[in-house]
């Protein structure tokens, strides 16, 4: 097992650094240059040199690129264009609030849809089994924005129940109604496709598992219906766990819209912005945050689905 | 034959599985009894019924698609009229089941040791821990060597004979009084199913259960049977003492059998086979099942299943051509 964890771990290396070098030249690759929307339209060419030699974007790109990895590698992500605020302090700021929302949802997400899809596969063909498929087909059709923008509709303007933006004022207190409330509207949206995407996966990976010769060993020795489902709840639990792990980091990084709908002052908001006023750092040292989280996510996957099943150990 | 009261009584037993397109006659008419001690082989094709009569003695069939008519007993319960706690205290309890695919039989991802544990606590009431203890003893009954690694191990990291073994000590852990061996050595190299079979015909004889051992291998059948039941198309058509069947069969199809063997047969001589295919199970002619591929059939094999006849005592075949026979009026 450590050898394993080892070599998961050592296999990850190569990944982040091909992730940082895309990371990188990704906004490269983008039209535009980032030096005009510093400067008034009709700066000299010597202020824009003045300012390309600034930021160093004068150099050669394999020197920028490892200037750049030389400091991001000691949290030096450089300032952001826009505010002048170190980069590394808006990430963790803002990554801050998305951990607070993508995990709350993540949370509800994964145990509605681990619930829904048991029974669904348990009693597949039945009438449970087509409720449960329809409402996660619902779930995964429904374009979370517009899901947003309708609960917004509802619960804030018309009901005036709760609050349609933002996260309240001061240092969010998740203890206090007054901050919690601006989290049920973003969670409910966020958590819709996951619970679909997640629940159909566990419903075909449980009964599957349940039409499994071994399901009639169990059986054939007497063990009550709840211990055979829960073998049978072992067996389906590693695609699961792939499908969520891939969903947790999809919630980390990509939930772009469903923060700009709700202005949650998250990365998937922070990115946004520094797309639309073309911030290079801000814009490179929160994807590969992302990007990063998302490789270290799939590892700790690998990791559980190895604990669970001893099968994959040996691959 | 003593006075005891007989372990097993089936009655009549016939299932059909139900779809929307088809209706499958798999078993149609199945009597037998067993008493304790004894070993029975039940022999046949593939799809002649011998599994699900199998798993219908332990009403494993799925209950939505499987209609289920007859009478089973088994030691003096009504197996139909269970309820969930007695069925689950019948099932590796009074009567446990071995099946012939030992890899796929046990949950993969769960420790062998650990999955026999569960199950003695289960049906004793005692700790996991009492559980393993006497998983060790079972590893050391079937001979299992290094019992207390392989407690540990993982289905796949054990060998088809040793996972065999393994299963045969869960069916075993419990002390049931019938054990169902369903062509438990069909998956396992040849040399390994000499050994299983031999600690299977062992074990039998320390623990003094009753056996029914289903296989399509007359070998099999010859080396720990006492009595045989031969199957076609969901019938017994032919039971008997094993010596006496396998020497003098009744039945035509079990000729046929008897003759496509590889044993006892001069090297140059050709095998011989039975022609034609089994019957389509979702449309039995109304006659003989084996009619269209018997030799000696002739028109009145055609117009009703033929009766259970016994030419002797302890030996009935169901055949129109058997000499000196006459009808058992308990089965007609």
């Amino acid at each position: 097992m450590f050898g394993y964890i080892l070599r998961r771990l050592l296999s990850a290396v190569p990944i982040a650094f091909g992730v940082s070098v895309v990371c990188f030249l990704l906004v490269y690759l983008a039209p535009g240059d980032p030096v005009q929307t510093l400067l008034p339209p009709d700066a000299d060419a010597e202020t824009v040199a003045q300012v390309k030699r600034m930021y160093g974007l004068d150099q050669p790109l394999p020197v920028q690129y490892l200037t750049w990895l030389g400091r991001v590698m000691v949290g030096d992500f450089g300032r952001s264009i826009a505010t002048g605020r170190p980069v590394a302090d808006e990430i963790f700021r803002s990554l801050g609030n998305t951990v607070l929302l993508a995990g709350l949802s993540v949370l509800v997400a994964f145990s509605i849809a681990f619930v829904l899809g048991t029974i669904a596969g348990r009693h597949a063909g039945g009438w449970l089994d087509r409720v449960v498929t329809g409402v996660a087909v619902v779930g995964v059709s429904v374009p979370n924005y517009w899901l947003g923008i309708v609960l917004v509709i509802i619960f804030s303007v018309e009901m005036m129940a709760l609050p349609a933006s933002g996260m309240g004022d001061g240092r969010f207190d998740p203890t206090s109604w007054e901050h919690v409330q601006y989290l049920i509207l973003p969670v409910i949206t966020l958590s819709m496709i996951p619970v679909g995407i997640i629940a159909r996966t566990t419903r075909s990976a449980v009964s599957e598992v349940m039409n499994q010769e071994f399901v009639t060993t169990l059986r054939a020795n007497g063990l009550p219906e709840w211990r055979v489902l829960r073998h049978a709840l072992k067996n389906a639990l590693p695609p699961v766990l792939a499908v969520m792990g891939l969903q947790f980091g999809t919630l980390m990084g990509g939930s772009i819209l469903v923060e700009t709908v709700f202005s949650w002052p998250g990365s998937g908001f922070l990115l946004s912005k520094a797309i639309l006023t073309r911030d290079i750092p801000v814009l490179q040292g929160t994807i590969l945050v992302l990007a990063l989280i998302f490789v270290f996510t799939n590892l700790t996957v690998d990791l559980f689905q190895s604990s669970v099943d001893p099968r994959i150990r040996r691959a | 034959m003593t006075m005891s009261v007989p372990l097993v009584e089936v009655e009549d037993l016939s299932v059909n599985f139900v779809t929307r397109e088809s209706d499958v006659r798999a078993v149609n008419g199945v009597n037998f009894t067993m008493m304790p001690g004894e070993v029975m082989c039940m022999l046949g094709e593939s799809g002649s019924g011998k599994s699900v009569t199998m798993r219908a003695l332990m009403r494993l069939l799925p209950p939505k698609r499987s209609v289920i008519r007859g009478r089973i007993r088994i030691a003096g319960q009504d197996v139909q009229a269970m309820g969930d706690a007695a069925l689950r205290r019948m099932r590796g309890g009074t009567v446990s089941m071995i099946f012939q695919e030992p890899m796929t039989a046990f949950d993969p991802v769960v420790r062998v040791g650990d999955q026999i544990a569960e199950v003695v606590a289960q049906h004793r009431g005692v700790s996991r821990r009492e559980g393993r203890r006497r998983a060790l003893d079972l590893f050391e009954l079937v001979r299992i060597p290094s019992p207390e690694r392989r407690l540990d191990a993982y289905p796949h990291e054990l060998s088809g004979g040793l996972r065999q073994r393994a299963m045969i000590a869960l069916a075993l852990s419990c002390e049931p009084k019938l054990l169902l061996a369903d062509e438990p050595t069909t998956a396992l190299d040849a040399t390994v199913q000499i050994q299983v079979l031999i600690l299977l015909r062992k074990l039998q004889q320390e623990l003094g259960m009753s056996v029914i051992f289903v296989t399509h291998d007359l070998g099999v059948a010859a080396e720990i049977a006492d009595r045989v039941a031969i199957m076609y198309a969901g019938r017994v058509v032919e039971t008997g003492s094993v010596r006496d069947v396998l020497k003098a069969p009744l039945h035509p199809y079990t000729s046929g059998l008897l003759a496509s063997t590889v044993h006892d047969q001069p090297r140059d001589r050709e095998l011989e086979t039975i022609p034609g295919a089994p019957p389509d199970m979702r449309n039995l002619p109304p006659g003989c099942s084996f009619a269209p591929r018997c030799p000696q059939a002739a028109g009145d094999c055609q117009l009703a299943v033929p009766p259970p006849v016994s030419p002797s005592p302890g030996r009935v075949a169901r055949c129109l051509r058997v000499a000196g026979a006459q009808p058992l009026m308990e089965f007609a």
